[in-house]
């Protein structure tokens, strides 16, 4: 047996001899094995139940709540535009970082003609990213971001500016309704590498427990809510 | 992490003389007290969720070793590594190993507690590997050679200018007349100094706040992001975390999020909930190209089946070290050890063992706020007592203790500030009080009111109150 097999053994039988129970006793496996098969939600609040208007808007409630900033657009298309105009209202270059979403692929990018756009991760420099959203949760203001290629996390976390595109349609009410989607596109049990759950910029309170945003992680996060039902993945 | 929880007493008297250190705790009480009952007010279904919460984490403990194999099969499946250790030293050697064998130069590290239980940085030290903490106050107090004094606000014993003043000493490349007198400014210059040691490192390590079975998960909650860029940018991410962590499903670590934030900042999430399963897959343009998790006993299945098993439901919100008068008092540093307040008075003892860390249990005045506050309703003030009727058991106990002088007695003893405050003075503080019930003055404990006002005792003592509720 390896050292670890060794150690894990030790630290089993440990744990069976002080809870005074029988390794094989089947009845504890099934209890168990059928918890994690169920995965049934607990007690959810009421605010994270109602219909996708209400989630909406109490995402962007809450968002703001968070020091995010939230605008909404009806079209795919205006999306570019309203990028290049946060920039030029906070005075960031017209430069942006993005993965290789097809959502974002299909934008209507040289609309924005002083927009420069690349795709990639994120690299020390850079100053603005640009993601689409997975999912979002109304009870507390919560993006859900995915790994991969479309999305790559480091552009969740390593420029000083996030701007984060969300359908309307993907906003769910709870956690746990975005678990079922989480479910639903990558199988029950498996997950991707990161899930992350976004709320607002990032901050810290370590210093004299005075709120400071922008510590690690972005100073600034932008919502752009697109007002249209989800589309496919 | 050496102990110097023995000296309970002394670190006790020193720190409530601190002036400094008195400053910077009387931001405690301000800031989280209200902040988490804010929260908890603004939820109307938060005491359901503690029962909830409380109910879960019995259930995992009653089947712990299950719940773990079925975590290590799911993180094998997703490409992960699995590694047991029973002792803190187990730990440290693993970890290290894994930094060696990965020829680390440097390690970026998240915020984790089990580091310091098994003095992960000293040891990473000792073989020329450079451990860089990237929390905004772990790296403070990295740079002050110090340890953390609380659970989720390890900085939380200093002020912004002594703060100041080590980012001066330390950040010598740095212009000198630059201004540092904001705490913006104090981050901002973390920020950039943090940037690149996140793309330097070669390792990333991180704790967790909770492990899922359901997938192999590992989740950390952070406000600052400085977790999700120490484990996404090195090729390789280390876990450490302890046994009790494991819960069964997403579901079940949803509750514990709507639990955690609200009872440790009051906040209604933290900023960034992050879970991680595996190495990056085939595709990913980023992520770590492995993912190891060391799971850690420690003394932790011992405690299963005794009168501290309800311990292990512990979350580390640190809601009962901001709502405990002794931790506002005194602060985490003098309880000697990583874990301080009420749940370092409990598990303390159970860690490094009681005749180490037996003065902890007595560093209560069993007001019971921490079990009302406890998301997870551990019963901490029983179970502190329990320590103490061990102790007494063993005679380990002082004489004073034994002959029923009761819980104050050591702090009746010794700082002076107990002497006057109890017995014969508590009458005539009372008076000078005044209406308002508050006392500005108590000789000999400068360092203590100037900051905060004490509150005059009744004109009873504790022991007389004590004898009166009928205990001994
Ligand atoms: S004992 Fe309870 S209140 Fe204290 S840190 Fe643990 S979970 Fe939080």
């Amino acid at each position: 047996m390896s050292e670890n097999a060794t150690r894990r053994e030790e630290i089993l039988g440990r744990i069976r001899s002080s809870l005074k129970v029988d390794p094989d006793a089947m009845d504890r496996l099934e209890v168990v094995a059928d918890r994690l098969e169920d995965h049934k939600r607990n007690l959810v609040p009421e605010r994270a139940v109602g219909t996708s208007a209400k989630n909406v808007k109490q995402f962007c409630q809450m968002m703001e709540a968070v020091n995010g900033t939230v605008e909404h657009v009806k079209s795919p298309s205006e999306i570019p535009g309203a990028i290049s105009k946060y920039l030029r209202n906070h005075n960031l270059p017209q430069v942006i970082r993005r993965g290789s979403d097809p959502a974002l692929d299909k934008l209507p990018w040289s609309k924005a003609r002083t927009l420069q756009v690349s795709v990639g991760v994120a690299r020390k420099d850079d100053e603005v990213s640009v993601s689409r959203a997975f999912a979002a949760v109304a009870e507390t203001g919560t993006l859900v971001m995915t790994s991969g290629a479309d999305n790559p996390t480091s552009l969740n976390f390593l420029p000083e500016n996030h701007i984060v595109v969300v359908e309307s349609g993907r906003v769910a009410g709870s956690y746990e309704d975005a678990w079922d989607v989480v479910r639903a596109v990558y199988g029950d049990g498996e997950m991707p590498r990161t899930v992350n759950l976004i709320s607002g910029p990032s901050r810290t309170g370590d210093i004299e427990q005075k709120i400071e945003l922008g510590a690690h992680g972005p100073r600034r996060l932008h919502v752009i809510v697109l007002n249209r039902p989800a589309g496919s993945k | 992490m050496d102990s110097t929880a023995h000296n309970f007493k002394k670190n006790a008297a020193g720190a409530l003389n601190d002036a400094q250190l008195q400053r910077a705790l009387a931001h405690v009480p301000r800031g989280f007290v209200k902040k988490r009952a804010d929260a908890a007010d603004a939820l109307p279904e938060f005491e359901r969720l503690r029962d909830q919460g409380r109910d879960i984490k019995n259930h995992v403990l009653e089947h712990l070793d299950i719940y773990l194999e079925a975590f290590e099969e799911k993180v094998v499946e997703a490409g992960g590594y699995v590694h047991w250790a029973t002792t803190a030293e187990e730990a440290r050697n693993l970890v290290v190993r894994l930094c060696l064998d990965r020829e680390a130069e440097t390690v970026t590290k998240g915020k984790s507690m089990i580091s310091e239980e098994i003095g992960l940085n000293a040891g990473l030290e000792k073989v020329g590997i450079e451990p860089v903490e990237t929390d905004l106050g772990e790296y403070i107090i990295q740079l002050r050679g110090e340890t953390p004094s609380h659970l989720i606000a390890p900085a939380v014993h200093l002020n912004k200018d002594q703060i100041e003043a080590d980012f001066r000493r330390v950040h010598t490349e740095l212009p000198e007349e630059r201004n540092l007198h904001e705490p913006a400014s104090l981050v901002h210059e973390a920020r950039e100094i943090l940037r690149d040691k996140y793309l330097d490192a070669d390792v990333g390590i991180t704790g967790a706040n909770f492990l899922i079975a359901e997938t192999g998960t590992s989740v950390i909650v952070t406000n600052e992001g400085n977790g999700d860029l120490t484990q996404i940018l090195p090729k390789t991410h280390i876990v450490i975390a302890s046994i009790e962590k494991v819960v069964p499903t997403l579901e079940d670590a949803s509750t514990f999020v709507r639990l955690l934030a609200r009872s440790a900042t009051g906040q209604e999430i933290s900023n960034y909930t992050t879970f991680s399963t595996g190495p990056k897959r085939r595709g990913d343009p980023d992520g770590p190209n492995e993912y190891h998790v060391v799971l850690l006993d420690n003394g932790r299945s011992s405690m299963l089946g005794t009168e501290f098993q309800d311990m292990l439901r512990c979350i580390r919100c640190g809601a009962c070290l901001n709502h405990c008068p002794v931790y506002q008092a005194v602060g985490g540093h003098a309880y000697g050890w990583v874990y301080s307040g009420p749940m370092g008075s409990v598990l303390t003892p159970n860690l490094i063992g009681v005749d180490e860390a037996g003065h902890l249990p007595n560093a209560s005045t069993f007001c019971g706020r921490c079990e009302e506050v406890c998301p997870m309703r551990i019963p901490l003030p029983r179970m502190m007592r329990n320590w103490r009727e061990r102790e007494f058991e063993k005679h380990l106990t002082p004489f004073t203790i034994r002959r029923g002088l009761g819980v104050w007695a050591w702090f009746a003893q010794r700082p002076k500030l107990y002497q006057r405050v109890t017995a014969l003075a508590s009458r005539l503080l009372k008076w000078r009080a005044g209406s308002k019930g508050r006392m500005k003055n108590v000789p000999l404990a400068d360092g203590w009111v100037k900051y905060r006002d004490l509150p005059a005792p009744q004109g009873k003592t504790f022991q007389q109150m004590w004898k009166e509720r009928g205990n001994v």
